[in-house]
């Protein structure tokens, strides 16, 4: 598995890559693999808080229906267009094309839990 | 099957519309608006014996585009869906969580006697004596079974009874002063219509640890202190639980939960598996509801028509939805509304009157040896297929040599299989080669799979699919590829169930 050392990780499996005040999210390689085939993405709408440590929205696979959890808080200011008629990006790309909301962080104390690449890959199994 | 002659609008040729991989040599049975063939009709309506009134202007429009289509056609159409069905009157079906076991025909046939099949839900109570007379014994019996006095029959579904049951319980609690407590616990494998009917009555729930499948005592301490003892109303558990084992200690969870002045919830989808053998009102429990499909063979009801029954604590009695059907001191029956304290109704009329027939009539056809019976059946079958399978089968509740053993289902983690490259879903589909229906999947662990045979399958059916079972097994370790196209011998093989969610038909004609 290669996982990008450029963000941290969530013990529930969400990359947050923070540049400046805005934080990028998405799922794991792991993450994507354990769901399988991904067939619906439905993100907080733009505009909306975000508390931290809260749901930012929801992934559908064949397999199961997750919550998507933030550990910052902020603002939603964008949500990943192209998943909505492509969600199979996410299997396919999940660290880069298949990212899923963007969110002007205004509280970012949660970014000190996460775990950096080796910690998260190690606490995966691997 | 041997199709011999094709009717007007099937097809042999693959439909690229339907998200469906099948063997070219069956015809796949169109929909019955493919099979429009005009001229034909089904009835012939009487000729109009009254003027005739034109409808306004603003009402008419082009109107439905019904095939038309004659009733013999309409006939084989559904004869023919229906041999499509992998159902039980065909065939093994040992779907975990389910209960997917035989309804005895008898349960039809009285159902179907013109006194209750006719009855009408306003009719005159006077009218209906023996129908209010069989609804309110049905109440005793599921009092007497569950081990909790009073019964309501109006839930039209497990579900509906959890949130009626739910509801009943906030209704006490705002009586007593006590309307903070909001609060709902659940172990972390509960079905999840716990959580769903905790939040259509305005509670929160969270989720308690479970360790080898069994409510961790500890982490329930934990959260009580947490939220607040005087903040919770309840905590909610299946058993046998979710995993199909029966949590010994559900008194002491019971103790823990009533010192704090909450209330047990037992959740009763598996009631099958302790029939005559203990009572939720026994071993703590307040309320309960029924899932009368899974336990007393009323029909499935995907949807509806269902029943889901609830019996509680005398000192919850008061709170339970009207009408209710009571006795008179005269030996008659009749509907009451008179109690100022009831949620109301949560149903129109007093229930699901043809389930509660069937129930009834199960529990008669039974008797109370019979219901202990089933108890063991189910149990039994579950111990025996599980001991004859583990050793291929990782199966992380049962050892029978510790003296683990399942209640009415049991999990397996099939590991060993799993890492040879196959999928639990190209097990699964395998077992309809066998004539077998797929037990569930990836429910109540990750990577499982949970199989119930239920009390009604003979020895031999028991037989049959440990053979499949292992025969699969023995296929795996050979060729993992081998089993990957399965099912081989089926209409449809393998739906392409990726893509009937991404870009799903879901109208016809499209567009």
């Amino acid at each position: 598995m290669q996982t990008p050392t450029d963000r941290k990780y969530a013990e529930t499996h969400e990359w947050h890559k923070l540049d400046g005040d805005v934080l990028t999210l998405g799922l794991t390689q792991f993450a994507v693999d354990e769901l399988t085939d991904i067939t619906y993405v439905q993100m907080n709408d733009v505009g909306s808080a975000v508390e931290a440590g809260g749901n930012v929205g929801e992934v559908e696979s064949v397999k199961t229906t997750s919550d998507v959890y933030c550990v910052v808080g902020g603002e939603v200011i964008e949500v990943n267009g192209e998943l909505e008629d492509s969600p199979e990006l996410l299997n396919s790309d999940p660290f880069e094309a298949g990212w899923l909301i963007k969110i002007r962080v205004s509280d970012a104390a949660g970014m000190d839990g996460l775990m950096d690449a080796e910690a998260y890959e190690k606490s995966c199994g691997n | 099957m041997t199709q011999t002659f094709m009717e007007p609008g099937m097809s042999k040729t693959t439909d690229q519309k339907s998200n469906i991989a099948r063997r070219s040599d069956r015809p796949v049975e169109p929909t019955i608006f493919e099979k429009d063939s005009p001229g034909l009709r089904a009835i012939d309506l009487p000729a109009l014996d009254v003027p005739r009134s034109e409808l306004p202007e603003d009402l008419l429009g082009k109107g439905p585009s019904w095939p038309a289509i004659g009733q013999l056609q309409v006939v084989r159409h559904y004869t023919h869906l229906s041999q499509r069905n992998f159902g039980l009157d065909g065939e093994f079906y040992p779907l975990g969580s389910c209960t997917m076991k035989y309804n005895p025909r008898i349960n039809e046939w009285a159902a179907s006697l013109p006194g209750f099949l006719h009855a009408h839900p306003l009719q005159n109570d006077r009218d209906i004596q023996g129908l209010l007379e069989l609804v309110w014994n049905t109440q005793q019996f599921l009092a007497e079974i569950g081990g909790l006095p009073a019964v309501s029959c109006q839930p039209a579904a497990g579900a509906h009874g959890e949130y009626t049951a739910l509801k009943v319980i906030c209704a006490y609690f705002k009586d007593h002063g006590q309307s903070q407590r909001t609060v709902v616990l659940a172990p972390d494998t509960a079905h999840g219509t716990n959580p769903a009917s905790c939040a259509m009555c305005g509670a929160s729930v969270v989720a308690v640890k479970t360790t080898q499948g069994y409510t961790d005592i500890a982490d329930l301490k934990r959260i009580i202190a947490e939220q607040g003892p005087d903040n919770i109303a309840a905590f909610m558990i299946t058993n046998p639980n979710t995993a199909g084992l029966f949590d010994a200690e559900i008194t002491k969870i019971a103790e823990v939960i009533h010192a704090i002045g909450a209330l047990v919830y037992l959740d009763g989808a598996n009631m099958n598996a302790v029939l005559g053998k203990t009572r939720p009102g026994d071993f703590g429990a307040d309320a309960m509801h029924y899932n009368t499909h899974k336990t007393f063979s009323t029909p499935h009801g995907c949807g509806g028509p269902g029943w889901g029954p609830i019996a509680v604590a005398d000192f919850l009695e008061p709170y339970l939805p009207t009408p209710r059907v009571i006795k008179n001191d005269d030996g008659s029956f009749s509907l009451s509304t008179d109690h100022p304290r009831s949620i109301g109704k949560v149903r129109s009329f007093i229930g699901q009157i043809g389930v509660a027939v069937r129930c009834y009539t199960y529990i008669r056809a039974c008797g109370p040896d019979g219901l202990t019976n089933i108890a063991e059946q189910a149990v039994l079958n579950a111990n025996y297929i599980a001991a004859k399978l583990c050793d291929v089968y990782e199966m992380p509740y049962f050892d029978a040599a510790l003296g683990k053993f399942c209640a009415h289902e049991f999990v397996t983690v099939p590991r060993r299989l799993l890492d040879q490259g196959v999928s639990l879903l190209d097990i699964v589909k395998r077992l309809i080669d066998y004539g077998i229906h797929p037990p569930t999947m990836h429910w109540p662990v990750h990577d499982c799979l949970m199989a119930e045979p239920t009390e009604t399958e003979s020895l031999q059916v028991l037989d049959h699919f440990c053979d499949a079972m292992l025969a699969i097994a023995q296929e795996i370790e050979s060729d993992p590829e081998s089993i990957k196209n399965a099912p081989e011998d089926a209409t449809i093989c393998r739906a392409d169930e990726v893509g009937a969610a991404r870009k799903p038909v879901l109208v016809w004609p499209e567009g």
